[in-house]
């Protein structure tokens, strides 16, 4: 069964509303229209232009990694680094709401981290690519390879806002149910790349990775699905082999 | 969850778009596209922006949000449809290779203001 169609983000008010298509009527005949079209986040995709071509220049390949508050991205990053960071040089961005919990696990790899707080440019939902471009000066990007940007937990907002990377991943614990990427379709379409994690506690649970597997299949045909768990290390080796080729083919 | 940054960018947006000889004129309506895809809940949006605009001289502004649906292309057999779903293959092929044609937007479209050059009726 289909969840509902894009769990209703969008309702209007019935007065204000105008169907598909609809040119909306003048105010009033003494009012004067004024075209404007233009994107509200084009500050922020300005931004992340702007970034692009400074990870280019500097030959850094920028993963945005992204999901909801507990899904394990924290860990699923430290056993990570500490399997890449002998081979590819990399830094990490982590962004939280409060405290330096993970910035501080994270730094134990010996990967240089920056901690941001995020601010007000759209409150504390998702890093935007100005904060980024703030966070990256803090780094000597001469001397890494691979950037990864922890986003903030959330399934629904980072997905909004490109900050400049060059490939995006979200991870899925299978304790949060099947039906998140129908949920968050938005989400699911921007990334590249799933991993579901905590597959180790698979035998407690009763989830269904078919089912998984089809939501993200209708959400974004072809994308990869990884399952993996970051606590036991299974299924670590085709994630790594999909980052560590998506980082050579950027710096060759 | 970021709708009160996306009030106060319109707000900027619409600032910077007002031709010389309308600046100070009343801002009747702030004409939007969003799509159905953008992360944006218009309840909170236009509550974000009415205390944005307290005592500007946008106030009493009226958003006026137009709602895109999704729709796409499907790249191997050109079916274009209008997704009812979160399901992105083609429901005429079943194929993956899809372009979303609409649906993304969240876009200034136009304002509205009192023209008062050429009023008569107030």
């Amino acid at each position: 069964m289909m969840v509902d169609l894009f769990h209703n983000k969008v309702r209007l008010h019935q007065g204000h509303e105008s169907g598909t298509g609809a040119q909306a009527p003048a105010a009033s005949s003494g009012s004067r229209k004024i075209k404007v079209v233009q994107r509200v986040l084009s500050v922020n995709e300005k931004m992340a232009d702007a970034n692009r071509r400074l990870f280019a220049a500097k030959r850094v390949f920028v993963l945005n990694v992204m999901s909801s508050p507990g899904s394990g991205k924290t860990t699923t990053l430290e056993t990570t680094l500490n399997r890449i960071i002998a081979k590819i040089p990399s830094a990490v961005i982590v962004g939280d709401i409060c405290t330096t919990n993970d910035a501080d696990r994270l730094a134990r790899s010996g990967a240089p981290v920056v901690q941001v707080n995020t601010d007000q440019f759209g409150g504390d939902c998702h890093l935007a690519a100005h904060v980024i471009e703030k966070a990256a000066a803090d780094i000597d990007l001469d001397a890494i390879d691979l950037l990864i940007v922890e986003n903030v937990g959330n399934l629904v907002c980072p997905a909004e806002f490109d900050i400049g990377e060059d490939a995006r991943v979200v991870v899925l614990s299978v304790t949060e149910g099947e039906d998140k990427p129908a949920k968050y379709p938005v989400m699911f379409r921007a990334c590249d790349l799933a991993l579901l994690n905590k597959i180790d506690l698979l035998p407690y649970l009763d989830f269904d990775m078919d089912l998984v597997k089809r939501y993200i299949e209708q959400v974004h045909p072809g994308m990869p699905a990884i399952e993996l768990s970051a606590k036991t290390e299974q299924g670590f080796e085709p994630w790594l082999e999909w980052l560590e080729a998506r980082v050579r083919q950027k710096i060759g | 969850m970021h709708e009160m940054g996306i009030a106060l960018q319109i707000i900027d947006i619409v600032k910077a778009s007002l031709p010389e000889d309308a600046k100070g004129a009343p801002i009747e309506r702030i004409n939007l596209k969003i799509g159905k895809l953008s992360a944006v809940v218009a309840d909170s949006l236009r509550f974000c922006f009415e205390i944005a605009v307290k005592d500007t001289a946008l106030d009493g502004a009226v958003l006026h949000i137009e709602k895109i649906p999704v729709t796409a292309r499907c790249n191997d057999c050109r079916h274009q449809w209008t997704l009812a779903n979160p399901v992105f293959s083609c429901p005429a092929c079943d194929g993956g290779a899809i372009d979303v044609l609409s649906g993304r937007e969240l876009a200034v479209d136009s304002i509205e203001i009192k023209d008062e050059s050429n009023s008569d009726d107030g």
